[in-house]
C-alpha cells in the first residue's frame, strides 16, 4: 500500500472499528486514535515529500500511482501529491482532529456522528490526491454527502432547511462539473491520443479553444459553488449556521477549500484558453462576492452568520487571487486557503465554545464574556486578529501576497477589482472589531456571570489551532516556499 | 434439432422443470405445512440460479428465432439473481398473507412463468417469438398483480394492468405487422436488410416502440405504473418494475440496434424527446408523493428516462452502459422495495412520513434504505453512480451535452425526493416511531446480498469490464 492510499484507507479502517465500537467513551477513543495516526501521517508525508525534494525529484507530482480501473473509458484511480496538496492533507488532518476534540460531548448518536465525520474527511483526502478527474470527482461526492446526515442530524436552528440547501446546491454544482468534466474528456484526444481523464495527460493536449470556451464555466462555476461564489454562496451562512461546532470548522476550513484548489489543479490547469477568456467575467462576480460578505457581516446579530459572511468575502479572495493569474497571486490564494481555514476553524471553535455557555449566539445578548471566560475570549480576540489580517498572524502573509499579486496588472479594470479588494479589508476590521467590542467587552452581563471554566478538550483542540496560525505568521517563507515550487508548473502551463 | 442443441435452452428447460416440481409438490404438501412450499420453491430456485452461471455454448435455435450467447447468457443470470432475491424478500409476505384455501405454489408457479417468457423475451430474433415471449411474461403478472384478492386496490391493479397490457400488445402487435409489410420478413437480421425509409416503416417502428414503451413505463405511456404499484403486492410491483422492466429495455435495445439501425434518424431524436420528457415527469411526480410504493414508481419511470439517455448514443459505449446500468439497477430497486415492503409487513405503513424517526429504531434497515436510494440518486461510492455516470459518458460521447445537462439537472431534482425519504428516517424524529421489528431470515439474507452487490458491482471494475467484453457481440 502507498503512502498515500493509506489517507484513504486508514478512515475507512477507522469507520469499521467505530461500528463494532459500544459505548460513548470507546466511540470517541477510536475516532481520536484514527486521527492522530493519520495527523501524524500527514506529518510523516510532508517530511518526506521534503526529502523527496531535497533527494532532487523534480517531477510535478510525487509519489504517483497509476492503476487502471475502468479499461473501456480509460479511468485510472491515479493519485499524486505535490507541495499545495501535501499541506492541504495537513489542513485537513489539523481540522478534523480539532473537530473531534470540540464535539468530545457529543451525545446524540456518537458513532453515527463520528463514522459521517470521517467519512467526509476521507473524501477530502482523496479528493487532495486525486489526478484523475473521474477520481476527483467520485471523492468530490464522497466529501460532500455526509454533510446532509452532519448538518440535519446533529445542527440547530432550521437544520433540515439548511442541511437540503446544501446538499442540492452543491451536488447541483457538482451536476455541472459533472458535464466539464465529460466535456474534457471527450476533447482529450484532440492531439490525437486516446481520451484521457489524467489531468496532466490532458494538458499536453490543445483543446480546441471553442471547446475550451464552453465548458470552462462548468467546471469554474462546479467548482466555485462549494467556494462560495456569488451568487451561488446562499447555502455556505445557512449551512454554517445550522451545523453543529466541529461540522462547520471542517466545512469552513476544509470543504470550501476544494472550490479553489479544483480551479487551480483542473479547470484553468486543463483549459488555460478558456480560463483567459473568462476571467474578467468571473472577477466581476467575485468582487461583488467580496463586497458583499464583508458587508453582510457587519449587518448579521449571529455569531456563526457573521462567521459564515466573512468566510464568503474571505474565499473570494481566494477566487480572486486565482483569476489573477499570476504566481505571485497565486501563492497568495493557497496561503490564503491554508490560513483562512485555521482561522475560521478557530472562530467556529470558539463560537462554539461560547455557545456550549451561553445557549445564544446573538451578539447583542452577550457583554463581557471576557471576564468569564477569559481564555476563550482572549483566544476569540486572536482569531479575530488574524482573520482581519495583522501582521504575525496567517492571514496577513496571505492576503499580503494576494494583493501583490492582483496589483502586478496595470490596466484599469483590474486596478479597480484590486483596490475594490483590498477596501474589504477595511469592513473586515469593522464588524470584527464590533463584535468584539460588544461580546467581549465591558461590564458582563448579569446571567452569564457563572459559566464554567473552558474544558481540556476545549483548550486542547483551540490550542493546536492557534499554534498552526502563528506558524504561518511567523515561518511565512516557509510554507510559501512549498507553496511556490508547486505553483510554478501551473503557471507556465497557463502563459 | 438434436438434443445437443436443445442444450442451449438449458435455462428456459431447468426453469420448466422447477414450475412442474413446484406444481407437484403444491398437490402434494398438506395444508397445514404449506409453507414448507416456500422452502422448496426458494431452494430450487437457488440451484436453478446456480446452474445458470455454467457456461453455455452459443448458437441458434428454432432456425435462429431463438439465440444463445454470451450477452443473452449473462442477462439472464442478472435476472435470475434478482428473481431470487425478490422471492426471498417475498417469503414472509407470502407467510402472512396465504389464505387458508389457496396454495402459496401459485405464487411461484406464475412469477417463474413470466420469467421464463423474459427468457425467451430476451432471446428472441423474430418478432414472432418476440410476441410471444412478451405475452408469456405479461399475463402471469397481472394474475400476480391480483394476487391479494381481497384487497380492492390489488384487484384494480390486476385490472389496470391487464388493460394496459392488452392495448398495449394490440398496438405492438400492429407495429410488427407493419414492418413485417415493408420489409417482407420477421427475423432481425433478415429484416434489417429489407427495411426502408418509408412511412409504413416509420409508423411500424412508431407502434412497436409504443408496445414496448409500455413495459418500459416510458412518458406518456406510464399512465398504468403508479396506481399498479402501488395497489399490487410489493414483492409484484417490485418484479414489475426491474425484472420486466430490465428484459424489455434489453430487447429494445436490440432490436433498435440490429434490425431497426436503418431508421435510426428516426429513433434517435424520439428517444431523445422521450428521454427528456420521461424524466421531467418522472421527477416532478415522485416529487409530491407520500405513498412510498407510488414514490418509488415515479422514481422508477424517472430511471428508465436515464436510460433511454444512455441508449440513444447507439454505440457499443452506449450498449455496455445500459446493460450496467440495468444490473446496477435491479439491485438498487429491489432493495428500496425490500425495505419497504419489510417495514409494511411489520407495521402496515407505507408512507414517507411514517418513517419519521425509523433510524433510532431499526437502523440497520434504515441503512440499507439510505444505500439503495443513494444508488438510485447516484452517489458514489455506491454502484448506482457508476452506472449513471457511464450513461452520461455515453450520451456525452455522441455530443448530446445539452441532453446530459437536462439529466444532471434532473440527478438532482431526484437527489431532492430521496433526500426527502432519508430525511424522514434519520434526520426527524417522531412521537410514535415504526417500533423495532425482526425480520426473518429470508429478508435478512435478500437485503446482505443487496447490500454487498452495491459496493461490489460499482467498486469491482471487472464487472463492467466482463460486460464491455460481452456487448461486442451486437456488432455495432
Amino acid at each position: 500500500m502507498d503512502i498515500l492510499t493509506l489517507f484513504v484507507v486508514v478512515p475507512v479502517l477507522t469507520v469499521f472499528v467505530l461500528m463494532i465500537s459500544k459505548g460513548i467513551k470507546q466511540h470517541r477513543v477510536v475516532a481520536l486514535i484514527g486521527f492522530s495516526i493519520q495527523t501524524l501521517m500527514s506529518f510523516n508525508l510532508i517530511y518526506q515529500y521534503l526529502q523527496e525534494r531535497a533527494a532532487g525529484n523534480h517531477s510535478i507530482m510525487v509519489f504517483t500511482r497509476d492503476i487502471m480501473w475502468f479499461s473501456p473509458m480509460n479511468i485510472h484511480y491515479a493519485i499524486g501529491v505535490d507541495g499545495i496538496s501535501v499541506l492541504m492533507i495537513l489542513l485537513t488532518s489539523i481540522i478534523v482532529l480539532t473537530g473531534i476534540f470540540i464535539s468530545w460531548k457529543v451525545d446524540d448518536l456518537p458513532k453515527e456522528f463520528f463514522i459521517s465525520l470521517i467519512v467526509l474527511a476521507s473524501g477530502v483526502f482523496g479528493f487532495f490526491i486525486s489526478v484523475d478527474l473521474f477520481t476527483l470527482f467520485v471523492f468530490y461526492e464522497i466529501a460532500v454527502i455526509p454533510m446532509f446526515l452532519l448538518i440535519g442530524i446533529w445542527g440547530t436552528g432550521p437544520r433540515e432547511y439548511a442541511a437540503m440547501k446544501l446538499t442540492l446546491m452543491l451536488m447541483g454544482a457538482s451536476a455541472l462539473l459533472l458535464v466539464g468534466i465529460l466535456g474534457v474528456y471527450f476533447n482529450s484526444n484532440a492531439d490525437g491520443g486516446a481520451l484521457s481523464f489524467n489531468i496532466f495527460e490532458i494538458s499536453k493536449v490543445h483543446i480546441p479553444v471553442s471547446a475550451q470556451k464552453l465548458f470552462f464555466p462548468f467546471l469554474f462555476v462546479g467548482f466555485a459553488v462549494i467556494g462560495a461564489l456569488f451568487p451561488f454562496h446562499t447555502w455556505s451562512p445557512d449551512g454554517h449556521a445550522s451545523a453543529p461546532t466541529a461540522v462547520s470548522m471542517l466545512h469552513a476550513g476544509v470543504l470550501m477549500k476544494l472550490g479553489g484548489y479544483g480551479i487551480f489543479r483542473v479547470a484553468m490547469f486543463v483549459m488555460p484558453e478558456g480560463a483567459k477568456y473568462w476571467a474578467n467575467f468571473f472577477l466581476v462576480l467575485v468582487i461583488i462576492g467580496i463586497l458583499y460578505g464583508a458587508l453582510a457581516a457587519i449587518k448579521q446579530k449571529d455569531l456563526k452568520y457573521i462567521n459564515a459572511y466573512s468566510s464568503v468575502s474571505h474565499l473570494g479572495l481566494v477566487l480572486l487571487a486565482l483569476l489573477m493569474m499570476n504566481d505571485i497571486a497565486w501563492k497568495g490564494a493557497m496561503l490564503q486557503s491554508l490560513s483562512h481555514g485555521f482561522i475560521t476553524a478557530l472562530s467556529f471553535a470558539l463560537i462554539g465554545v461560547i455557545y456550549g455557555r451561553t445557549h445564544t449566539r446573538i451578539i447583542t445578548k452577550m457583554r463581557g464574556l471576557l471576564n468569564v471566560i477569559p481564555i476563550a475570549g482572549a483566544l476569540y480576540v486572536i482569531a479575530g486578529m488574524a482573520n482581519l489580517g495583522l501582521p504575525g498572524f496567517s492571514g496577513f502573509v496571505a492576503e499580503m501576497n494576494i494583493f501583490v499579486g492582483a496589483f502586478q496588472h496595470t490596466d484599469t479594470f483590474h486596478r479597480v477589482i484590486t483596490i475594490l479588494a483590498v477596501s474589504s479589508i477595511v469592513v473586515t476590521a469593522v464588524y470584527i472589531l464590533r463584535v468584539v467590542g460588544m461580546i467581549l467587552m465591558g461590564p458582563t452581563t448579569p446571567e452569564f456571570k457563572n459559566l464554567p471554566k473552558i474544558a481540556w478538550y476545549e483548550k486542547t483542540g483551540t490550542f493546536i489551532l492557534v499554534l498552526f496560525i502563528v506558524l504561518i505568521g511567523i515561518f511565512p517563507f516557509w510554507w510559501g516556499g512549498i507553496i511556490s515550487d508547486s505553483v510554478i508548473p501551473f503557471i507556465q502551463n497557463l502563459h | 434439432m438434436n438434443l445437443s442443441n436443445m442444450l442451449l435452452m438449458r435455462n428456459e428447460l431447468v426453469l420448466i422443470l422447477v414450475i412442474l416440481i413446484l406444481l407437484i409438490a403444491d398437490i402434494f404438501v398438506a395444508d397445514k405445512n404449506k409453507k414448507t412450499v416456500n422452502y422448496i420453491a426458494v431452494g430450487l430456485f437457488a440451484v436453478h440460479t446456480l446452474i445458470g452461471f455454467i457456461p453455455l455454448k452459443e448458437g441458434a435455435l428454432f432456425g435462429g428465432m431463438f439465440v444463445t450467447n454470451s450477452l443473452v447468457w449473462g442477462f439472464k443470470n442478472i435476472l435470475n439473481v434478482g428473481v431470487l432475491l425478490i422471492i426471498l424478500l417475498a417469503v414472509s409476505w407470502l407467510n402472512k398473507n396465504s389464505l387458508k384455501n389457496r396454495k402459496i405454489g401459485e405464487f411461484y408457479i406464475l412469477i417463474f412463468s413470466s420469467l421464463l417468457g423474459l427468457f425467451y423475451l430476451i432471446s428472441s430474433r423474430n418478432f414472432l417469438m418476440l410476441y410471444l415471449s412478451l405475452e408469456l411474461s405479461t399475463l402471469p403478472v397481472t394474475a400476480l398483480a391480483a394476487y391479494d384478492i381481497f384487497n380492492r386496490k390489488s384487484s384494480e391493479a390486476g385490472i389496470k394492468l391487464i388493460l394496459s397490457a392488452a392495448l398495449s400488445s394490440g398496438i405492438f402487435l400492429f407495429g410488427i405487422s407493419l414492418l413485417y409489410a415493408t420489409g417482407g420478413s420477421l427475423y432481425f437480421d433478415v429484416l434489417a436488410g429489407n427495411i426502408g425509409h418509408s412511412y409504413l416503416a416509420i409508423a411500424g417502428l412508431v407502434m412497436f416502440f409504443a408496445g414496448l414503451a409500455f413495459k418500459i413505463s416510458l412518458v406518456p405511456f406510464h399512465f398504468w405504473t403508479a396506481d399498479v404499484y402501488e395497489g399490487a403486492p410489493t414483492p409484484v410491483s417490485n418484479y414489475l418494475s426491474v425484472i420486466s422492466k430490465s428484459s424489455a429495455v434489453f430487447i429494445l435495445m436490440i432490436s433498435l440496434f440490429i434490425t431497426l439501425n436503418e431508421l435510426k434518424d428516426i429513433w434517435i431524436p424520439m428517444l431523445y424527446g422521450i428521454s427528456i420528457l420521461t424524466m421531467f415527469i418522472g421527477n416532478f411526480f415522485a416529487l409530491r408523493q407520500q405513498n412510498l410504493k407510488r414514490f418509488l414508481a415515479f422514481s422508477s419511470v424517472a430511471q428508465a428516462g436515464f436510460i433511454m439517455m444512455g441508449m440513444l448514443a447507439a454505440d457499443h459505449l452506449a450498449a455496455s452502459s445500459v446493460i450496467y446500468f440495468l444490473a446496477i439497477y435491479i439491485f438498487s430497486n429491489i432493495g428500496a422495495f425490500g425495505v419497504v415492503q419489510a417495514v409494511s409487513l411489520a407495521s402496515g405503513k407505507e408512507n414517507i412520513s411514517d418513517y419519521n424517526g425509523l433510524y433510532r429504531t431499526n437502523p440497520k434497515i434504515s441503512l440499507i434504505l439510505m444505500i439503495s436510494l443513494f444508488s438510485l440518486a447516484g452517489i458514489p461510492p455506491i454502484a448506482g453512480f457508476f452506472g449513471k455516470f457511464f450513461l452520461y459518458t455515453a450520451a456525452a460521447g455522441k455530443g448530446y451535452y445539452l441532453l446530459v445537462f437536462i439529466a444532471v439537472v434532473n440527478v438532482t431534482i431526484s437527489l431532492y425526493y430521496y433526500l426527502l425519504v432519508v430525511r424522514a428516517a434519520f434526520l426527524r424524529r417522531s412521537e410514535n416511531p415504526i417500533p423495532y421489528f425482526k425480520s426473518d431470515v429470508f429478508t435478512k439474507i435478500g437485503l446482505i446480498i443487496v447490500v454487498i452487490a452495491l459496493f461490489f458491482l460499482g467498486l469491482y471494475s471487472p464487472f463492467y469490464d466482463y460486460i464491455d467484453s460481452v456487448t461486442h457481440i451486437l456488432n455495432i
